[in-house]
C-alpha cells in the first residue's frame, strides 16, 4: 500500500503533535515563541498566581515594539502606561531568563522583522506569538500563527498549545507580474477575491511561479497578510531562496548542524497528489497595483478601478454602507485622484529593506507633496542601518522626508503616531479597520510603490506612471 | 448587533490595551461605537439602549476578526456577556473566548437572521443557550438550532477545567518531545 501524499502543512504539523485528544484539539509542541509588551504581562501574572515556571526559556524571545515611540527613543518613554508595559516585559524576561531586545537594543524592532533577520525563524518550525501577524514566519515553511494571552501562558509553562487541526487550502498564482506589481499587490488581490473571512478555519499554502520567484521579504509580506483573509496562517515551501537568506544569520545553525538541518528542510515540500480541502488559482497577469477603499482588507480593488457595490462583492448592504460612510466614499467613485493627507510606510507587512528600496525608487529626484505628512518607519534597527548604508536615507532627505525609529507605529497607533480623525492615509500596513490608525482615521492599504506615488503627488496615483 | 466583520479593534481599540493586569476592559468595550470622543454615550448604539439586556451578545458574520488580542474577549466578559452568537467566528477569537469562559455559539445564517428579526420585532426577545444539549432556542418563538463544540472543550467549560492544568499533566511527554527536536 502506498503512503498518502502529504502536504507541507501535514509534515510540519504531524511532527509536532505531542498528543491527539479524541474529539478535541491536538497538543502541539512549539519550537519558537515570541513575546512583546502588550500581550504578555497578564500571561506572566497567570504563571505567578499558579506558581509555575517557564519550561524552556531559551525557546522564547522578547522584543518591545507595539507601543514604543518612533522618535527620541533614547529618552524615557513619556506615556506612563506604555512605560509600565515595557518595564514589565523587561523584568519578566529577566526573572525567567528570556532573551530580551528592549528599546535601545541594537537588535530591537518589530517582532516579525527581527525574528527572521536574526535567524531565529527557520523552516519546519512551529512558531507562535501573541500577535495575529505571526503568520509572517510562514514564509520560511514554518507553521506560524497568532495566539491569545491564555495561550501565551500555556506556551511559557508547557511549550505547547492546544489547537484543533485546521483545514488546508492551497492558493496558486502563476505567470509573471507586470511592472510595478509587488508582493503587497498580490496578497491584497487574493484577499479581495476571497474576502476578509474567505480562509477562516484554513491553513493556506501559497504555491506557483509568483511565490517561487519572490524574495524572502516578499514572501513575508504575503504570509503576513494571510490572517487578513481569516486564515490560521500561510506558508510557502522552503527553497534555495530561503536557505540563502538564512545561511550565516546570527542564530541560524552552523557547520554540521546546518548540513543536518538543510537535509531535513529540503524534504519540506507538498507531495504530488496531496489533499487540500480547498484550492484557488489566479493568474499574475490579472493583478494590478491594489488599493483598499473600505474598512476591512477584503475591500480592495485595482487602482484604476471604481468602487464596487455591496452586491458585487457579496457583502450585506448595511455593513457595506456603514463602511463607505466611514470612509466618506461612494459606490462607483474613482480611486485615482483622491486626495491624501498622510503616508505611512513601515509595519511587519512592509517594513523591510526591500520596501524602502521600492519607496525610494519612486521618490528619487522628486519632492514630497506639501500637504502630505509622511511617517517612514523601519521595521528594525538592522533595517534602519541598511537604509543608511544603501544611501536610501540621502534620497529620503533630499525629497523632503524624515526617517523615524523602528516600531509598530501607525499600523495600530498605540503610540503617538496617530492619523487624525477624518484624514486619509495611504498605508503599507495590514488593516484598514475603523479607527485602526487613530480614532476616525481613514486608511487606504497599498504597496510601498503606491504609498510613494501618493507621497510625492498628494493624491492616489498609479505608480506605473512614475517608474 | 447585525453588523458583519466586527473586528477586535472595534471590540476594544488598541489604545486601551496598555494595562498590565486583566481588569476594567469592559468599560471600553466597543469604545468608539459606544461613545463620542468626549465620552458622551452615542444614543443609537445598541449597548446604550436600556431595552436590550442579558448575557448573550448576537453579532453578524465573521465576528472577532483581526488582531489576536485576548483583551477583546476579556472586554466582552468583563462587561457581563458569557455567550456570543454569530453565523461565523474568526479562529483566534473563538479560541480566546473558549479559553476564558465565553461560549461562542455558531448558528446558520438563516437562524441568525431569524434571531435578528425576532429581536427587531420584539427587543425583549429572550434567547436560551443550553451547553449540555448544545442547543440554542428563541424563547417564545420556540425555534431552535443545535450548535457544535468539541467534546474536550465542552467538558472543560462544564466543569471549569483549563488547558494549562491539562498541559502540566503532560510534562514528561513534552520533555521527551523536546529532546528529539532538532531546534
Amino acid at each position: 500500500m502506498s503512503k498518502t501524499p502529504a502536504a507541507l502543512f501535514d509534515k510540519v504539523w504531524d511532527s509536532h503533535v505531542v498528543r491527539h485528544i479524541e474529539d478535541g484539539p491536538d497538543v502541539l509542541f512549539i519550537d519558537r515563541h515570541f513575546i512583546h509588551e502588550v500581550t504578555s504581562p497578564v500571561a506572566f501574572l497567570g504563571l505567578e498566581s499558579r506558581g509555575l515556571k517557564v519550561m524552556f526559556p531559551e525557546k522564547t524571545f522578547a522584543t518591545a515594539d507595539h507601543n514604543t515611540p518612533t522618535i527620541n527613543q533614547h529618552l524615557p518613554v513619556q506615556d506612563p502606561l506604555s512605560a509600565n508595559q515595557l518595564k514589565a516585559l523587561e523584568s519578566n524576561s529577566a526573572k525567567y531568563g528570556i532573551s530580551h531586545w528592549g528599546l535601545g537594543n541594537p537588535k530591537n524592532g518589530i517582532v516579525h522583522v527581527v525574528g527572521p533577520e536574526n535567524g531565529i525563524t527557520l523552516p519546519g518550525m512551529t512558531i507562535v506569538c501573541g500577535d495575529s501577524h505571526t503568520s509572517t514566519h510562514g514564509a520560511f515553511g514554518a507553521i506560524a500563527f497568532g495566539i491569545g494571552t491564555s495561550e501565551v501562558e500555556m506556551v511559557l509553562s508547557s511549550q505547547c498549545i492546544m489547537q484543533p487541526r485546521p483545514k488546508k487550502m492551497r492558493i496558486k498564482v502563476n505567470g509573471k507580474l507586470g511592472k510595478g506589481i509587488v508582493p503587497k499587490d498580490v496578497v491584497l488581490y487574493i484577499i479581495s477575491k476571497l474576502t476578509a473571512a474567505g480562509a477562516t478555519g484554513y491553513f493556506v499554502e501559497f504555491a506557483g511561479d509568483v511565490f517561487e520567484n519572490m524574495t524572502m521579504e516578499g514572501r513575508m509580506t504575503v504570509c503576513n497578510m494571510s490572517i487578513e483573509m481569516g486564515a490560521r496562517g500561510g506558508m510557502i515551501a522552503p527553497d534555495e531562496t530561503t536557505f540563502n537568506y538564512i545561511k550565516g544569520r546570527e542564530k541560524a545553525p552552523k557547520g554540521e548542524a546546518w548540513d543536518k538541518a538543510l537535509a531535513y528542510w529540503k524534504t519540506l515540500k507538498t507531495e504530488e497528489g496531496a489533499f487540500f480541502d480547498k484550492e484557488y488559482e489566479f493568474s499574475a497577469a490579472d493583478i494590478e497595483p491594489m488599493i483598499t477603499y473600505g474598512t476591512n482588507p477584503g475591500m480592495g480593488i485595482g487602482i484604476t478601478q471604481h468602487i464596487p457595490s455591496a452586491k458585487q462583492i457579496g457583502s450585506s448592504k448595511a455593513s457595506f454602507d456603514k463602511s463607505l460612510a466611514y470612509m466618506d466614499f461612494h459606490e462607483d467613485d474613482n480611486m485615482i485622484g483622491k486626495k491624501i493627507d498622510y503616508v505611512f510606510i513601515g509595519s511587519c507587512t512592509n517594513g523591510r529593506i526591500e520596501d524602502f528600496r521600492a519607496f525610494a525608487s519612486v521618490i528619487k529626484g522628486r519632492k514630497k507633496a506639501d500637504h502630505v505628512t509622511a511617517w517612514i518607519v523601519p521595521g528594525s534597527h538592522i533595517v534602519e542601518q541598511q537604509i543608511k548604508d544603501e544611501g536610501i536615507l540621502d534620497i529620503l532627505l533630499a525629497a523632503g522626508f524624515q526617517l523615524r525609529q523602528p516600531g509598530c507605529s501607525a499600523c495600530l497607533a498605540m503610540n503617538d503616531d496617530k492619523i487624525p480623525a477624518g484624514k486619509y492615509a495611504v498605508s503599507t500596513s495590514n488593516r484598514n479597520f475603523e479607527g485602526r490608525q487613530g480614532p476616525g482615521a481613514r486608511t487606504l492599504l497599498a504597496s510601498p510603490l503606491v504609498a510613494a506615488a501618493a507621497a510625492v503627488t498628494g493624491f492616489v496615483t498609479d505608480p506605473r506612471e512614475l517608474i | 448587533m447585525p453588523i458583519e466583520n466586527v473586528d477586535t479593534d472595534q471590540i476594544i481599540p488598541a489604545r486601551f490595551l496598555k494595562a498590565t493586569e486583566r481588569k476594567g476592559f469592559g468599560d471600553n468595550l466597543f469604545r468608539d461605537w459606544r461613545y463620542e470622543n468626549d465620552g458622551t454615550p452615542k444614543k443609537d448604539f445598541v449597548l446604550n439602549n436600556p431595552i436590550y439586556t442579558g448575557k448573550i451578545l448576537v453579532g453578524g458574520k465573521n465576528f472577532g476578526s483581526g488582531s489576536s488580542r485576548e483583551h477583546a474577549a476579556w472586554a466582552i466578559y468583563d462587561y457581563g456577556f458569557r455567550c456570543v452568537v454569530s453565523s461565523f467566528f474568526a479562529d483566534i477569537f473563538k479560541n480566546n473566548s473558549l479559553n476564558i469562559g465565553i461560549l461562542p455559539v455558531q448558528v446558520s445564517e438563516a437562524f441568525l437572521d431569524k434571531i435578528f428579526k425576532a429581536i427587531e420585532a420584539n427587543p425583549k426577545t429572550e434567547l436560551e443557550v443550553n451547553l449540555p444539549e448544545q442547543k440554542i432556542t428563541i424563547v417564545g418563538d420556540g425555534a431552535s438550532e443545535s450548535f457544535e463544540i468539541n467534546g474536550y472543550k465542552k467538558h472543560n467549560m462544564t466543569n471549569g477545567y483549563d488547558d494549562i492544568d491539562y498541559l502540566q499533566s503532560l510534562s514528561s511527554d513534552i520533555k521527551t518531545h523536546a529532546e528529539k527536536s532538532i531546534y
